[in-house]
């Protein structure tokens, strides 16, 4: 059994009269564990897909499970539930809390699963060390260089352990250098078993991945590795 | 499920982070409750400012004015009443005949001038008798009050006021002088001691001689009041009783007096007082329903603000009735703080009040004090829903797309 099962789905959006097929006849399965680029011009469904796959969005028809379960039917409860434990989400534009630390911006998840405040400074202690970020703990992110703010973003989305961590354009407001240290951090987090999806225009970055799956036009146009069967 | 006291701490650090929003907010609370806190301060003030002046009469007094008014109890008709039939002090004096009542004073009122060594003024005349001086409580500081004495006859003794005592004759001893009031002479046996005011005549200022002196002077043959005292507090009634009837025998059988006692004034002006404090508070109250749209509106710039943050915490795994109960904090949080600040401002204000007008007890009552933050913080949180509520339906993906 995949991790992730698509199948069949669409998502339209309605513009005034006309109707826009973000995402037609999306069928995909993703295993556990794996390293997935999606490619592809612009409008052509990929964040619509991220967004899906991480529960933020519905699909029009189609069904979507999740380690076995139908996730589509669940409750918006239940969803967010699913979304604290197990997906972890990392943005273009960081959205980090302007007015929290670099340490109250990782212990966010936390905070809302509703964690101990002694467990959360251990599991936030041993995170700013992870990634390099001891001594910018109490800094505020206006405090912090880009690198450093999509650290802080990505250990936050790691922090209650994920199992799978979904990034949109993660490199996207970075200069090369900077894209390239967060991309490793990333790859390393999927070498220890989390699944990563990353969206992203940056073909060297796409061709890092194990998979690469192509869309145009809300369809999946090419997938590198499609699951045997 | 995020712990209360986390949902705490990060809404009070979002209501820190924007002092100019929060600051508004909380001043429109704090205006609200302050209002309410001082004008009831005023009204209650006012308030007990009467009731202490009514107290200063003593709870067994009985006030005879003549006239009657139709009213069975004290209306504002009790103080303008038409008079088919004078008070004498013939009546006064048969109201002695009363076992009830301990104490009789007819009194005659009147201005006048006076004068001593070539200084002049305006003066208050009571004419009277010596139990006059018991029923009002006054101490006599030198000489004597008003002799025992037949009521009709009238000696030419006068009894005077301490600041009139200070402003006729200084340092100079008064006793056995001779003071003019209007065209007559009288010998000053007595000077009161300062006692301050009571029911609108401060008897600091008060020149007092025999009834019949003071008739004479005003050239009346009628009373303006007669003052009784009842034995007791519980003999007031019955006292009254007595009153009527012997009034009513010597006038023809016509019942044409009326009779006030301290506890329907103190219960009438209590009673139009405290509504006239309810309505002022209502009022006030009023400004708070203001507070609360305004909460509404500062809650509501707060959500576009902070689109892509309820995006975030969605994303992060909030629920909608996490991010409800998170601004719904807020908005009761900043209500509760504007709400003290108001009550703060108030109390300030109350003390400004008293500062100013010393006579007067401008204490704000309890009840207003637990009314005005009780409807800030209920208005706060009420209008605090409606923001909440949108903001825990905003859709994930629209929000985090907000920059
Ligand atoms: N909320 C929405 N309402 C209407 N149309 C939408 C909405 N969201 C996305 N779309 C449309 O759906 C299509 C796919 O959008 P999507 O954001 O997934 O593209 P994308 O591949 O991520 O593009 P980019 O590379 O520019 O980020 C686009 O045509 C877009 O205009
Ligand atoms: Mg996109």
């Amino acid at each position: 059994m995949a991790q992730i099962e698509l199948d069949n789905i669409q998502r339209i959006f309605q513009l005034g009269d006309s109707q826009v097929h973000a995402l037609q006849d999306v069928h995909l399965r993703i295993d556990a564990g794996e390293y997935v680029s999606v490619m592809g011009p612009s409008g052509s469904g990929k964040s619509t897909l991220l967004n899906l796959l991480g529960l933020l969005d519905r699909p029009n028809d189609g069904h979507y499970r999740l380690e076995g379960r139908d996730v589509t039917t669940l409750s918006g409860d239940e969803q967010a539930r699913v979304r604290r434990e197990r997906i972890g989400f990392v943005f273009q534009s960081f959205h980090l809390v302007p007015r929290l630390s670099a340490e109250e911006n990782i212990a966010l998840p936390l905070l809302l699963a509703g964690i101990a405040p002694h467990d959360r400074k251990a599991r936030v202690a041993q995170a700013l060390d992870d990634f390099g970020l001891a001594e910018r703990g109490d800094h505020r992110p206006d405090q912090l260089s880009g690198g450093q703010r999509q650290r802080v973003a990505i250990a936050r989305a790691t922090i209650m352990q994920p199992a799978m961590l979904l990034a949109d354009e993660p490199t996207g407001n970075l200069d090369r250098a900077t894209g390239e240290e967060v991309t490793r951090l990333l790859e390393a987090l999927n070498g220890r078993g989390v699944t990563l999806i990353v969206v992203t225009h940056d073909p060297h970055m796409g061709e890092r991945a194990q998979r690469q799956i192509r869309m145009e036009d809300g369809r999946i146009e090419s997938d590198s590795h499609p699951p045997a069967a | 499920m995020m712990r209360s006291r986390d949902i705490l701490g990060f809404t009070t650090c979002a209501a820190t982070a924007y002092p100019m929003r929060t600051g508004l907010m909380m001043l429109a609370m704090a205006i609200g409750v302050a209002a309410v806190v001082l004008l009831t301060a005023l009204g209650d003030g006012a308030r007990r400012y009467v009731v202490r002046e009514f107290s200063a009469l003593g709870s067994s007094l009985i006030i005879v004015l003549p006239g009657r008014t139709e009213t069975g109890g004290v209306g504002a008709g009790s103080f303008v009443t038409n008079t088919p039939r004078d008070l004498t002090v013939d009546d006064a004096a048969a109201l002695q005949r009363a076992n009830r009542v301990a104490r009789v004073a007819p009194l005659v009122l009147g201005n006048s001038e006076i004068a001593y060594a070539g200084k002049l003024r305006e003066v208050m005349v009571i004419g009277t008798t010596r139990g006059f001086a018991d029923i009002r409580n006054y101490t006599v500081a030198q000489g004597r009050f008003l002799p025992e004495e037949d009521w009709r006859r009238g000696s030419a003794v006068a009894v005077i006021g301490a600041t009139l005592h200070q402003e006729l004759f200084g340092t100079e001893a008064a006793l056995g002088k001779m003071i003019r009031v209007g065209d007559r002479r009288y010998r000053v046996i007595g000077v009161l001691a300062a006692s301050g005011s009571g029911l609108g005549m401060n008897a600091d200022e008060l020149v007092i001689v025999p009834v019949a002196a003071a008739q004479a002077l005003f050239n009346a043959s009628s009373l303006f009041r007669i003052f009784a005292e009842a034995r007791n507090r519980d003999a007031v009634p019955g006292a009254k009783t007595q009153i009527l009837d012997i009034l009513k025998t010597r006038h023809d059988g016509e019942e044409d007096v009326t009779l006030i006692t301290q506890d329907a004034v103190l219960g009438t002006f209590d009673r139009i007082l405290g509504a006239l404090t309810l309505a002022v508070a209502g009022i006030a109250a009023i400004s708070l329903a203001v507070a609360g749209i305004l909460v509404m509106n500062v809650m509501l710039v707060a959500i576009t603000q902070r689109t892509s943050e309820i995006g975030l915490l969605k994303a992060l795994g909030a629920t909608g009735g996490v991010i409800r109960l998170v601004f719904l904090t807020e908005a009761a949080l900043l209500s509760v703080a504007g709400a003290f600040a108001g009550l703060l401002l108030g109390h300030l204000g109350a003390w400004g009040l008293r500062l100013m007008f010393p006579m007067l007890p401008a204490y704000p009552p309890d009840w207003a004090i637990f009314a005005g933050l009780g409807t800030a913080i209920v208005t706060g949180v009420l209008f605090g829903v409606m923001p909440a509520r949108h903001a825990a339906t905003l859709d994930p993906v629209d929000a985090l797309a907000k920059r």
